[in-house]
């Protein structure tokens, strides 16, 4: 379980990047940590695995005050994707982009082969295994980040802007994916400004909402995306779904529905009413 | 990092940033010449001193504590070679005289990056640019030097985001012997001058796509004139200098360890 505690974040240069949050987050949960650029997502996640510490206040994981344990040791439960896979690119090979944080947490020469076949095929990247990362797209590239850090089975999963340069299928498979990763155990938390892509997740996911280094709304998807107030502060817009449905209202259609697949069983249940 | 922070230019106005940038250049030079042409501590410690006012009338302290903050390393590797040396060429016996001789050369690097900070800190990367062109240097060079100035910070970022990625990874930058140490930092090296190479190229195709060196006469919308306040910097800094070096020749600076033993 996470618990961050009224987290102030200052960074050197003076900028208050946080300004009190709180969140629990508990094991199996599915988050998305939703809000403009610049309101303090990414200086969130950094504090989860302790890259960096509260100016004030507290985070724990699992009990233990991220001050308290070394990053690595931390990210060893806590798996962070930078939203650039450039950031992190320096082997020749795919293959020892993934054994190098394998290497670092010390896992046995033979475990680390067999991590590397199974992160490759799980992420659909099998033939690249001997290419330099740099040469590939870059949707492979995210792939290969992504499949870095699943590598070592963190327990926590958390991805900084994944649907960020990546076109609608690779979006609607990375969905799949998160959502089986989620399905199987882990918290899996992601960091977006994309509504679109949180809204056709099913299940939907617990929505934080951050403006201005602060959690301004903390609830379901379907009650916080389709909140126009809320929405609006967030300097986000609605999903489309539900701002046709939120025109329809009249018709006596609810207001919070999110996405197309509830939007089909809402119209044909009626449908088939009259 | 924070070295560069207190480089980076902020608009604010003050007398100092007023200047004209060409001004502000020479004292930067007259410093630099006067750091060089004293040796005693009694003299570089005035030069210092003297540097400070300017810092807060160009209201630049807070950056400029966070540059002096960012060189202490260097400052007290350069201060324990002087001694170290000193010392040791002296047969291995100390006198306060080496401690005094090494603290003067430490000052002689905190006065020049002081000036060079006040400098960088009150003179906006465009009206240097500027200043370059009108003595006569050509542009493509203004420009990738201002250019290099300006993406200092950016690039500090990028090793900042690097350095996070990779310790999320595993990586313990302070493991190891020494050499383990400088195997560490090759994951750092490697995306960072990959990212900066590529926004080099980036930052090359934006600027021919918006007709760089179309023409080979390039005009400006502002000229730099100097102020009657410029000229008065200027010949007050030509006198500090004649000044400076008339001292240099004709008086010898005692050395303070004498004056108090
Ligand atoms: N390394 C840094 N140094 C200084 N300020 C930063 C740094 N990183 C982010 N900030 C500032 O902190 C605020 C929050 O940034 P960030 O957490 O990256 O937002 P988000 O991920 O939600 O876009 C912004 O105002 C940003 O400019
Ligand atoms: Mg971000």
């Amino acid at each position: 379980m996470i618990v961050v505690e009224n987290v102030y974040y200052t960074y050197p240069n003076g900028v208050e990047a946080l300004k009190g949050v709180s969140l629990r987050i508990k094991d199996g949960e599915f988050v998305a940590i939703m809000g403009e650029n610049g309101a303090g997502k990414t200086t969130l996640v950094l504090h989860l695995n302790g890259l960096l510490k509260p100016t004030k206040g507290r985070v724990l994981v699992d009990g233990v005050d991220t001050r308290e344990v070394s990053v690595a040791q931390l990210s060893r439960k806590v798996g962070l994707v930078f939203q650039n896979p450039d950031s992190q690119f320096f082997c020749s090979t795919v293959e020892e982009e993934i054994a190098f944080a394998l290497k670092n947490f010390g896992f046995s020469q033979e475990v680390i082969e067999k991590r590397i076949t199974w992160a490759l095929n799980l992420m659909n990247l099998k033939q690249y295994r001997h290419r330099s990362p740099f040469t590939l797209s870059g949707g492979e590239k995210k792939r290969v980040a992504l499949a870095a850090v699943l590598a070592w089975d963190p327990q926590i999963l958390i991805l900084d802007e994944p649907t960020i340069g990546q076109d609608y299928r690779q979006k609607e498979k990375l969905r799949q994916f998160i959502l089986q990763l989620n399905s199987q155990g882990r918290t899996v938390i992601i960091v977006t400004h994309d509504v679109e892509f949180v809204a056709d997740c099913v299940p939907a996911p617990r929505v934080v909402l951050m403006a201005g280094g602060r959690v301004i709304a903390d609830g379901d998807a379907e009650e916080v995306l389709t909140n126009p107030e809320l929405v609006k502060k967030a300097s986000l817009i609605q999903p489309q779904i539900s701002q046709v449905f939120q025109e329809l209202a009249d018709l006596g259609l609810p207001r919070n529905v999110l996405n197309v697949y509830e939007a089909r069983r809402i119209i044909l249940e009626r449908w088939r009413g009259r | 990092m924070s070295i560069f922070e207190g480089f980076v230019f902020r608009r604010i106005d003050t007398p100092i940033h007023r200047l004209d940038p060409r001004v502000k250049f020479l004292y930067t030079l007259v410093t630099l010449v006067l750091a060089i042409l004293f040796n005693e501590f009694l003299a570089l410690f005035v030069l210092f001193v003297g540097q400070l006012p300017l810092i807060w009338v160009a209201r630049v302290q807070r950056s400029w504590a966070r540059t002096m903050k960012g060189s202490l390393a260097l400052v007290l590797l350069i201060f324990f070679t002087n001694l170290l040396t000193r010392w040791a060429y002296a047969g291995f016996r100390l006198h306060p005289v080496y401690l005094e001789e090494s603290l003067a050369m430490t000052l002689r690097f905190l006065i020049l990056v002081e000036s060079f900070s006040i400098f960088s800190l009150t003179t906006s990367p465009d009206d240097l640019s500027l200043a370059m062109e009108q003595a006569g240097i050509p542009y493509w060079f203004c420009f990738a030097f201002t250019t290099s100035i300006r993406l200092m910070p950016a690039i500090a970022r990028d090793a900042q985001t690097i350095v996070n990625a990779q310790r999320s990874r595993g990586l313990e930058l302070e493991r190891g012997n020494f050499l383990t140490r400088i195997k560490n930092y090759i994951p750092i090296l490697v995306p960072l001058i990959v990212t900066t190479i590529r926004r080099s190229l980036e930052l090359a195709e934006a600027m021919e796509s918006r007709a760089w060196g179309a023409t080979e006469k390039r005009t400006s919308l502002t000229q730099l004139e100097m102020g009657k306040t410029d000229y008065i910097a200027t010949v007050f800094l030509l006198i500090l200098l004649a000044l400076a070096i008339y001292i240099r020749v004709s008086t010898r600076i005692p050395n303070l360890t004498s004056l108090i033993l």
